[in-house]
């Protein structure tokens, strides 16, 4: 009768701690644009499907163990009217033999996932991917595109249904390059160049991010991911192969010479002078749909608030504060604007 | 074996010292524990109050956190380097290893004090050194440092990298100079432990807190080595403009991650191996029931010392190591858990047809298990390259070492505390403070961590000061786990109230104790309550193991380790 109830009790409790955890994974697999556990590549899914085989091993031993620990307490806590002391019990050597062998075999059960998750991921990456080389920068993201001589920043187009490789570098500290759905996350280490490969099925808009701790702003280091259809993303690059449609003698690039941005920023055009790296490049800004690193939306107003002071929006910016005249953020503003 | 203490010594412990000798510069072991105690505490309210900053923070970004102000983002990344790192180095470290190991290791082998007393004194003083350029760092300009507890190059290299410059620096002075104090310790616990057991008293009739201390001691001794090496380099690199980690002069950056984490995984291990050691001392004398398996326990915990020092690499399968070193890392990751489970499962035996008591130290011991068993069993998430990759650096990874590591630092020391508190002070606790305190730290510590699991799953990835800039975390879903991590962080803090007031009042006006309250086998409990200076009159002569719990053909039911058959 006791028995029976301590196991009764034991398994209520285990059932509210089963349930919330049950709830709570339940909640995290609904429509979330960071979750794992809605992959949009195959080698997501393979993480997807690794994670929950795992998830599941490890939730079968939980319940066990943690129940066994409840019905301990339960069961032989000490009545009032216990007289007698416990059976002095040092120890059994085929159950511990036992308690061994089992925690081994699961173990061994656990690493067969291990090791077909590794080999799964590790085939190199196909032939024909498209190859994009991903620069970290504190803290803005630079996408080169040496197949198409395009080099542009915090949005990254990919075309559906072709494998990306992509190649990671950074030339300051280490960064991460994550996008949630697409993949699992690699960090881009200044000595030595990493690959990330991933193959975008569903066309559409994905969120990305630095997930290496890489300075004061860190937690601004975003950027998005356009997945296209093969014919918007053709005429992508047709739009970013064309040069900027400014000139030596657009008022706007004058004002951008005057106000020192030529100093890091590229504008390409026949004869520009504007041919820095340190910033990212501008030609096509206005087709951006954000600006400094997705810190913003690319609206006139945020881009305004943007040049008038970048390291109030974004501690440590090596972009500083120009101290420019209203009447040149306006004119920037305007010009930046129709760099489509 | 043992050696007799000569008779001068003896003189000398009985000669009346100054305040100064008597409680700053002691060499007894049981005063030196009570200062690393006791700073470790002070410590933990720091650590605790940056917890707090943080979880604000993360809760309303943005809004001045009351009693600090506003958090900007470079300050944000200060203030999680220095929760992590002073919860890790200044708070686990010298409570569970320093404090308890120096009170219970002369005690539990019935030793008169540590082999090296004046060493140990030497240690606790670097150590007290140690946590004052700690503590200075927080107010020099460019604030203190900000790149992590892990403190990766080149984000720590160059001053431009970070924002932090003297910071750093001091950051690192510190954690070297820590290291060299626990070293001390950790010598002279081995050497302690070895030498200078009482008579009688065999390897394997020590209580499992000594194996324990011991075990985590020679861990500590054979992990440190490398990462005093790496942060000497990294100090180089910062002061002598050398190139160890600047790939642009031929250095490496992953060098350092490799240095951080050969001792940084083992460290683990020499948090956790003194809780399991103090809940192994706990269990028996709750339970009325010897140890189930102490053998087995103990072989298990020397696998585990071996097996921590060959899984460091998994912190590196998104720092793009080749396949085939992550798998190896990655079986022996997993495989670390058999003696870690071998060592559950001795527990639970343990409890098995005992006769137990939910007292306050049984309370925490238990939770200690109830709360690691989360953290374990996720730990397989995170030694598995394929879903590593996913969770590395996200909530997940910060909800499973809370999980894997609150259980010992926290549940294990209060258990301990609560344990022997009356052997520490000659007083009784309060047990109505004790429960207390003991359900709300349990409660809230899982409504704090568990929220953090799901928002991990959801993307929030690690030290980022403003999750509204994603999108994915403006969600109200997101929102509200948030605020419930909040509120549980808060709910934790608050319960520490019911620790302090207990503390307070059973110093003061706690009943006093005997020497054996809660009549328990080892030999800590044969002296008086506190033990004078020197522990033992006369040494004992040990006769049997210390789990002989409710031995058959006895009036008693315990059977204290040096008690005439």
């Amino acid at each position: 009768m006791h028995r029976r109830a301590s196991a009764r009790t034991a398994s209520i409790l285990l059932g509210i701690a089963a349930a919330s955890l049950c709830f709570g994974c339940s909640w995290v697999m609904a429509d979330n644009p960071m979750s794992t556990v809605h992959p949009a590549t195959p080698e997501g899914r393979v993480i997807q499907a690794i994670y929950a085989e795992i998830t599941w091993i490890v939730l079968g031993i939980f319940v066990v163990v943690e129940g066994l620990l409840l019905y301990a307490i339960l069961r032989f806590r000490r009545k009032p009217d216990d007289t007698g002391v416990p059976e002095q019990v040092h120890g059994n050597t085929v159950l511990e033999i036992g308690w061994t062998i089992v925690p081994v075999l699961i173990v061994m059960a656990i690493s067969v996932p291990t090791l077909r998750g590794t080999c799964a991921l590790q085939q190199p990456p196909a032939a024909n991917a498209l190859t994009v080389h991903v620069n970290g920068k504190q803290w803005w993201w630079e996408f080169e595109y040496p197949d198409y001589g395009i080099v542009t920043a915090n949005e990254l187009h990919l075309p559906a249904g072709r494998m990306a490789n992509l190649e990671l570098r950074s030339d300051n500290v280490i960064h991460s390059f994550w996008v949630p759905r697409l993949m699992g996350k690699r960090d881009l280490v200044p000595s030595r160049g990493q690959r990330l490969w991933f193959t975008p099925e569903e066309p559409g808009w994905y969120v990305g991010q630095c997930a290496e701790l890489c300075g004061a702003s860190h937690a601004y280091m975003g950027f998005r991911v356009k997945v296209d259809t093969p014919q918007e993303f053709a005429a992508w690059i047709e739009s970013q192969k064309a040069p900027a449609k400014t000139g030596m003698s657009d008022p706007g690039f004058l004002a951008f010479m005057q106000a020192g941005c030529i100093a890091c920023h590229s504008i390409n055009f026949d004869g520009s002078p504007a041919r820095q790296r340190v910033g990212p490049n501008l030609t096509h800004v206005g087709s951006r749909t954000t600006i400094a690193a997705a810190r913003f939306e690319n609206t006139p107003e945020n881009l305004a608030r943007w040049l008038r002071n970048p390291p109030l929006e974004k501690p440590g910016s090596l972009m500083p504060a120009l101290n420019l005249k209203d009447e040149q953020v306006a004119m920037l503003v305007s010009y930046l604007q129709n760099l489509k | 074996m043992t050696h007799p203490v000569p008779a001068s010594h003896d003189a000398s412990l009985a000669h009346a010292q100054s305040f100064w000798r008597t409680w700053v510069f002691s060499t007894d072991h049981k005063t030196i524990a009570k200062q690393y105690m006791f700073t470790g505490l002070a410590l933990a309210l720091v650590g605790g109050f940056l917890a707090y900053v943080i979880r604000m923070q993360l809760a309303s970004p943005g809004r001045p956190v009351p009693g600090y102000g506003a958090v900007g983002p470079g300050q944000y990344n200060a203030v999680v380097t220095l929760h992590g790192t002073i919860m890790i180095f200044w708070v686990a470290m010298p409570i569970l290893l320093a404090g308890l190991g120096n009170f219970l290791i002369p005690l539990m082998i019935g030793a008169r004090d540590m082999a090296f007393p004046r060493l140990n004194m030497l240690s606790y003083w670097i150590f007290f050194i140690s946590t004052v350029i700690l503590l200075v760092s927080f107010f020099v300009p460019g604030g203190a440092a900000a790149g992590g507890w892990t403190t990766y190059p080149p984000l720590s290299d160059r001053a431009i990298n970070s924002g932090v410059d003297l910071g750093v620096t001091l950051w690192i002075l510190a954690v070297a100079l820590e290291f060299a104090a626990f070293l001390m310790g950790g010598i002279n616990f081995i050497v302690t432990a070895i030498n200078n057991r009482a008579p009688g008293m065999r390897l394997f009739d020590m209580p499992l807190m000594v194996w324990m201390e011991v075990a985590a001691s020679i861990i500590f001794l054979f992990s440190v080595g490398p990462l005093i090496a790496g942060a000497v380099l990294l100090l180089l690199d910062r002061t002598a403009n050398t190139g160890f980690y600047d790939p642009a002069r031929g250095g490496d950056p992953l060098l350092f991650q490799h240095l951080f984490w050969f001792f940084g995984h083992p460290e683990v291990y020499v948090i956790l191996l003194p809780g399991f050691g103090a809940v192994a001392e706990i269990l028996p004398v709750f339970a009325r029931k010897p140890v189930f398996g102490y053998r087995m326990i103990v072989y298990s915990t020397i696998v585990t010392g071996v097996l921590s020092f060959i899984v460091w690499a998994h912190h590196q399968f998104v720092a793009g190591i080749d396949p085939r070193l992550a798998t190896p890392f990655s079986i022996t990751t997993i495989l670390i858990s058999v003696p870690i489970g071998i060592t559950l499962f001795a527990f639970i035996a343990t409890l098995w047809r005992g006769s137990i008591t939910l007292q306050t130290p049984m309370l925490f011991a238990l939770g200690m298990i109830a709360v690691f068993l989360l953290g374990g069993v996720t730990g397989i998430h995170n030694g598995v390259p394929a879903t590593d990759i996913y969770i590395h650096d996200t909530y997940f990874v910060v909800a499973h070492f809370h999980y894997a590591l609150i259980p010992s630092v926290f549940f294990a020391f209060f258990a301990a505390f609560y344990y022997w508190f009356p052997k520490m002070f000659g007083r009784r606790t309060n047990e109505w403070l004790g429960q207390l305190h003991f359900w709300g730290t349990f409660v809230f510590m899982n409504v704090t961590f568990f929220s953090m699991f799901l928002l991990g799953l959801m993307g929030h990835h690690r030290r980022i000061s403003n999750p509204h800039f994603f999108e994915a975390l403006r969600t109200p879903e997101a929102d509200r786990l948030q605020w419930i991590a909040t509120i549980g962080a808060l709910g934790l803090l608050a319960a520490q109230i019911a620790l302090i007031a207990n503390l307070i009042l059973s110093l003061t006006r706690g009943v006093r104790a005997e020497r054996n309250p809660w009549r328990a086998n080892t030999l800590e409990w044969t002296v008086e309550s506190p033990p004078p200076h020197g522990n033992f009159a006369t040494l004992p002569l040990v006769r049997r193991g210390p789990y002989e719990y409710s031995a058959p053909g006895r009036s008693e039911d315990y059977l204290p380790q040096d008690a005439p058959a």
